[in-house]
C-alpha cells in the first residue's frame, strides 16, 4: 500500500443551508480497497457521500482525489475524476427507457465496461431493456444504478446503501457484484446499515456518530469491535 | 414571496414609531390636495388602494392572480353604468362596484385555485384576457369608446363631488377605509391562517384547514377591495374603458407592488405612488412608458425583491437587532 | 351548393383551414413554453415577443439586407436564440433557486421591454412581409382553393413539431434533458454540464418562437404587439394540455386552434372566447390538464 491515499478526506465540515451537519471528518481510501461507513440513520453518512461528490455544495476542510482538489471543481466535473456515484434513492429516471438509463452518464475513461459485459452481468437489465426505467423492481433498478456508472468507466465508486429494502436474494446477488467489482481493482466507498453484509466486501470499517467520525478498524477486527457497533448502531 | 412583518408588532419600540408615521403620514394626506394636484392624488389613491387589495393575495396568501384587472376595471364599468344610466347616487354606486367585482373574484379565483403557482398566475391572467374580450363585445361597456361622462353626483345626496375638494377628501376616506379593512384582515386569525397557508400548504391542509376554501375567501376579499378601488376610479375621472381591464393594467399593479415591497402593508401605496408619478412624468416626454415598466420589473426582480418598503424595513431591522 | 351542418362547405373548409394554421401557432409556442418550462422550471412570458422578434428579424433582413425567406427562417431563430442565451445567462440564470413566480415577472418585464422598443422604432401598426415567390397562388384541392402557404404553414410546424419530440424523445441530448427535467443535480453528478443544457434549452425554446414568428410574417403582418396576445392565449393552451408531456402540448394546440375556427363557423360571437370557455370547463372537470400529471 503507499502512503498517499486515493481519496484523502481531511476534517471536512458542511452544511445543509444554516444548519451543520459534518464536523470535521476524516476519511482516507487506498486504492482498490473497499471501505464501508457505518452509522445509525441521520450519523452523517449519505452527507458525507453526497460531501464528497459536490452535490452537497457548502463545504471546508481538504477533499482530494489522486492529489487533485474536489472542492473547487463544479459537480459537474467531478465525475471527470473518476467519481461514479450510486445514490440511496437510486436515481431511476421514470421518463427514460431502461437502457436509456444506462447510456446516460457519460464516459470519463476508456476502460469502463462495455454494454455487452453489463448485460452479461446483469441479464435482466438486458431482458427489459425497452421498459419504463422505473418499472424495474426495487433489485433491478439497484443493479441498474450499479451498472449505469460501471459503464462510465469510474473508478471510484460511491455507493449509498445498496441493499436497503431489498429480498435476501437480492442482496446475496449485489454481495456478489461487489466482490467482483473488487476483483476488477475497483475502489468502493460503501454506506451500510447493514454490517453482516459489508462484512463480506469490506476491507476497513468507519463508524459514524452525529456527522463525526468515532472509530476506524480494519475488516478483520469487526468483531472485536462489535460492542461499540452496538452501542452506536442501537441493535 | 415573503416579507417579515411579525416584528413590528413584537417589538414595542418600533410600534410606537410606527403609530407616529402612521399619524404623520395621514395629516400629510389631508393638506396634501393645497399643495400637488388633487385629481393627481385621486389617481395615487385609487390605485394605492387597488396595489394593496392585489398585496393581500400575493402578500399573505402567496398567490400571484395576473388578472386583476377584471375586478378593478370591471368595477369601474358597473359603478359608471350604475350612475349614469340608473342614476344611483354615487357611493351606492361604487358599493355595487365592490359587489360586483366581488362576484367576479368568486367565479375566478374559484377556478384557479383549482391549481397552484404558476398556473395559477397563467389562469388568472387567461380569465383576465376573457373578461377583457367579453367587455369589447357586450353593448352595456360601448366596446372602444368605453362609458363616458359619468356624473360625479352628489354623495348620499347632499355632498357636491363636483368639489374638487370633496372628491379628494370622500376619496380619501375610501382609501383609508380600503386600507384599514386589510390591516384588519390580515392581523385577524383568518390572516393568521391565511400566513400559515402561504409558508407551508401542505402543513396548513394536514392540521385540518380547509385550504381551498380561505384561498377563495382571501382571492374574494381582495378582489372586492380591488372593485371597491375601481369604482372610486370611475367616479373620480368620471369615465370606465377597456384600459381598465385589460393584461397591461394587471402587470401595472403587480409592478407597483413589488416595487413597493410585496408583503408590507404600505409598500404597494408607496408604489403606486411612484409608478404613476413615473408615468406622469414620462407623459409629457418622448420616452416609451412600457419600456420603462419593463425595466423597472426586470430591476426589481433581479436587485430589490423586498421592494422598497421591505428593504427600509430590512434595515431597520439589522440595525435595531445590532443595537440590542 | 354543397353544405355541411347548413354552413356552405367553401366557408366550413375556410375556417377549418384558418384554425388549423392557428394551431399551429399555438402548438408550436406551446411546445417552446413546455420544454423551457420542464428544465427550467420558468414561465417563459418573454416567448411571445420572441414570437414578435423572429418576425422583425425577418422583415429586417429582407429591409435592410436584402436577404429573403428562405435564409431567414434559419438565421432569425438563430439571432433570437443567442439573445435568448444571453438573457439565460445574465438574468435568468440567477432566479433558479427562487420562487418560480420570479422568473415569471422577469420575463413578463422583458416582453415589455422589447415590445415597447419596437413599438417606439415602429409604431403600433403591422408591417406587410410578402410570401416567398415560390409558395405564392393558391391550389385547387376540390372542395376548395387553399393559398399554398398556409398549406406550407401547416405542413412546416407539423415537422418542427415533429422534429422536436423526437429531438427530445429519441437523441441523447433528449435523454439527458428529460432526465434533468427529473432530478437535473443526479444529471449533473454523472458530469453533464446541466447549466450549459439550461441555456441551450432556454435559447432552444426562445428558436422555436422566433421560427413561429417567420412563418407568421407573411400570413399575419409584423407588428409588436402580434406577441402578446398570442401568448396569452397559449396561456390557456399550456394550462388545458398540462405541461407534463411534449406531445400533449402539441396534440392540445392543433386541437383547440381548430375547435377555435370551428367556433368561428358556428358561433362567431364566441370565436375569441371559446379557448379561455374551453380551460375554465378542463379546470372544473380535470384540474390538472388533459395531458398533464397532478404535481
Amino acid at each position: 500500500m503507499s502512503n498517499t491515499p486515493l481519496l484523502e478526506v481531511r476534517g471536512l465540515n458542511a452544511w445543509y443551508g444554516e444548519s451543520h451537519v459534518l464536523h470535521g471528518v476524516d476519511l482516507d481510501i487506498q486504492e482498490g480497497e473497499t471501505v464501508t461507513l457505518l452509522g445509525r440513520n441521520g450519523a452523517g453518512k449519505t452527507t458525507t457521500l453526497r460531501a464528497i461528490m459536490g452535490i452537497l455544495r457548502r463545504r471546508e476542510g481538504v477533499l482530494r482525489l489522486r492529489g487533485q482538489d474536489l472542492l473547487g471543481l463544479p459537480l459537474h466535473r467531478v465525475a471527470q475524476t473518476g467519481l461514479g456515484y450510486v445514490p440511496e434513492e437510486r436515481g431511476i429516471f421514470a421518463s427514460l427507457s431502461v437502457a436509456e438509463n444506462l447510456m446516460l452518464p457519460p464516459k470519463v475513461a476508456e476502460n469502463g465496461m462495455s454494454v455487452e459485459e453489463i448485460y452479461q452481468l446483469f441479464p435482466n437489465l438486458h431482458e427489459r431493456r425497452t421498459s419504463q426505467g422505473t418499472k424495474l423492481s426495487g433489485g433491478e433498478q439497484q443493479m441498474l444504478a450499479i451498472a449505469r456508472i460501471l459503464r462510465t468507466g469510474a473508478t471510484v465508486l460511491l455507493l449509498d446503501e445498496p441493499t436497503e429494502g431489498l429480498a435476501p436474494v437480492i442482496v446475496q446477488r449485489i454481495g456478489d457484484v461487489l466482490v467482483a467489482l473488487k476483483k476488477r481493482g475497483m475502489t468502493i466507498l460503501l454506506v451500510e446499515q447493514n454490517f453482516r453484509f459489508a462484512r463480506k466486501v469490506a476491507d476497513r470499517f468507519y463508524l459514524m456518530e452525529d456527522g463525526r467520525m468515532v472509530n476506524s478498524f480494519p475488516g478483520h477486527q469487526l468483531d472485536a469491535n462489535m460492542d461499540q457497533l452496538h452501542e452506536v448502531l442501537g441493535v | 414571496m415573503t416579507v417579515e412583518t411579525q416584528y413590528l408588532s413584537a417589538q414595542p419600540k418600533l410600534r410606537a414609531t410606527t403609530t407616529v408615521l402612521g399619524a404623520i403620514a395621514i395629516a400629510a394626506l389631508l393638506v396634501a390636495p393645497f399643495v400637488v394636484y388633487p385629481i393627481f392624488l385621486m389617481s395615487v389613491l385609487c390605485f394605492a388602494l387597488f396595489a394593496c387589495a392585489f398585496n393581500l393575495l400575493i402578500g399573505y396568501v402567496g398567490l400571484l392572480s395576473f388578472g386583476h384587472a377584471t375586478f378593478f376595471g370591471g368595477a369601474a364599468y358597473f359603478t359608471a353604468h350604475a350612475v349614469k344610466v340608473w342614476g344611483w347616487e354615487p357611493l351606492s354606486g361604487i358599493l355595487l362596484g365592490a359587489a360586483g367585482a366581488a362576484a367576479l373574484g368568486f367565479v375566478v379565483g374559484f377556478l384557479a385555485i383549482r391549481r397552484q403557482g404558476i398556473y395559477f398566475a397563467m389562469i388568472t391572467l387567461a380569465l383576465g384576457q376573457m373578461f377583457a374580450f367579453i367587455c369589447l363585445q357586450v353593448p352595456f361597456t360601448h366596446g372602444e369608446d368605453g362609458i363616458q361622462g359619468v356624473p360625479r353626483g352628489h354623495l348620499l345626496g347632499f355632498i357636491d363631488l363636483n368639489e374638487p375638494l370633496a372628491m379628494y377628501y370622500v376619496t380619501l376616506a375610501i382609501f383609508l377605509f380600503g386600507f384599514f379593512a386589510i390591516w384588519r384582515i390580515v392581523n385577524s386569525p383568518f390572516g393568521n391562517i391565511l400566513k400559515a397557508i402561504r409558508e407551508n400548504e401542505r402543513r396548513a391542509v394536514s392540521l385540518g384547514y380547509r385550504v381551498d376554501r380561505y384561498k377563495l375567501g382571501a382571492f374574494v376579499m381582495s378582489a372586492a377591495l380591488a372593485g371597491l378601488a375601481g369604482g372610486t376610479k370611475a367616479i373620480v375621472f368620471q369615465f370606465a374603458t377597456l384600459t381598465d381591464v385589460q393584461w397591461q393594467m394587471s402587470g401595472e399593479v403587480i409592478l407597483m407592488t413589488l416595487l413597493g415591497g410585496i408583503g408590507t402593508l404600505v409598500g404597494p401605496a408607496i408604489g403606486a405612488g411612484l409608478v404613476l408619478a413615473l408615468q406622469n412624468y414620462l407623459a409629457a416626454s418622448d420616452f416609451p412608458v412600457t419600456v420603462l415598466i419593463g425595466i423597472i420589473f426586470v430591476v426589481c426582480v433581479l436587485l430589490f425583491r423586498r421592494g422598497i418598503a421591505g428593504e427600509v424595513m430590512e434595515f431597520f431591522k439589522t440595525r435595531f437587532n445590532r443595537s440590542t | 351548393m354543397s353544405t355541411i351542418f347548413g354552413i356552405p362547405a367553401p366557408a366550413f373548409y375556410g375556417q377549418l383551414l384558418i384554425g388549423l394554421i392557428n394551431g399551429s401557432f399555438y402548438a408550436l409556442l406551446s411546445l417552446g413554453l413546455a420544454v423551457i418550462f420542464g428544465l427550467l422550471r420558468v414561465i417563459n412570458f418573454a416567448h411571445g415577443a420572441q414570437y414578435m422578434l423572429g418576425a422583425f428579424a425577418a422583415y429586417l433582413l429582407l429591409g435592410y439586407a436584402g436577404i429573403g425567406y428562405w435564409p431567414s427562417l434559419i438565421l432569425a431563430p438563430l439571432i433570437v436564440g443567442v439573445t435568448a442565451v444571453v438573457i439565460e445567462r445574465t438574468m435568468l440564470s440567477r432566479l433558479y433557486n427562487l420562487d418560480p413566480l420570479y422568473g415569471l415577472l422577469l420575463t413578463f418585464g422583458l416582453a415589455l421591454i422589447l415590445e415597447g422598443v419596437f413599438r417606439y422604432w415602429f409604431g403600433a401598426a403591422g408591417q406587410p412581409y410578402s410570401p416567398p415567390s415560390q409558395l405564392t397562388g393558391a391550389v385547387n384541392l376540390g372542395f376548395m382553393f387553399m393559398p399554398i402557404y398556409r398549406g406550407w404553414v401547416v405542413v412546416a410546424s407539423l415537422i418542427i413539431c415533429l422534429s422536436t419530440w423526437l429531438l427530445i424523445e429519441k437523441t441523447r441530448l433528449g435523454a439527458y434533458l428529460r432526465a434533468a427535467t427529473e432530478n437535473a443535480t443526479l444529471v449533473q453528478a454523472f458530469g453533464v454540464n446541466v447549466p450549459r443544457l439550461l441555456t441551450l434549452t432556454y435559447g432552444l425554446g426562445a428558436a422555436l418562437a422566433a421560427v413561429a414568428g417567420v412563418l407568421a410574417a407573411p400570413i399575419y403582418q409584423v407588428s409588436p404587439l402580434m406577441g402578446s396576445n398570442l401568448i396569452i392565449i397559449v396561456f390557456a393552451v399550456v394550462v388545458v394540455g398540462g405541461m407534463g408531456s411534449i406531445l400533449g402540448a402539441i396534440v392540445t394546440g392543433y386541437m383547440l386552434g381548430v375547435l377555435e375556427g370551428l367556433t368561428k363557423v358556428f358561433y362567431p360571437e364566441a370565436s375569441s372566447i371559446v379557448i379561455f370557455v374551453i380551460m375554465a370547463i378542463v379546470l372544473l372537470i380535470r384540474p390538472a390538464g388533459l395531458f398533464g400529471r397532478e404535481e
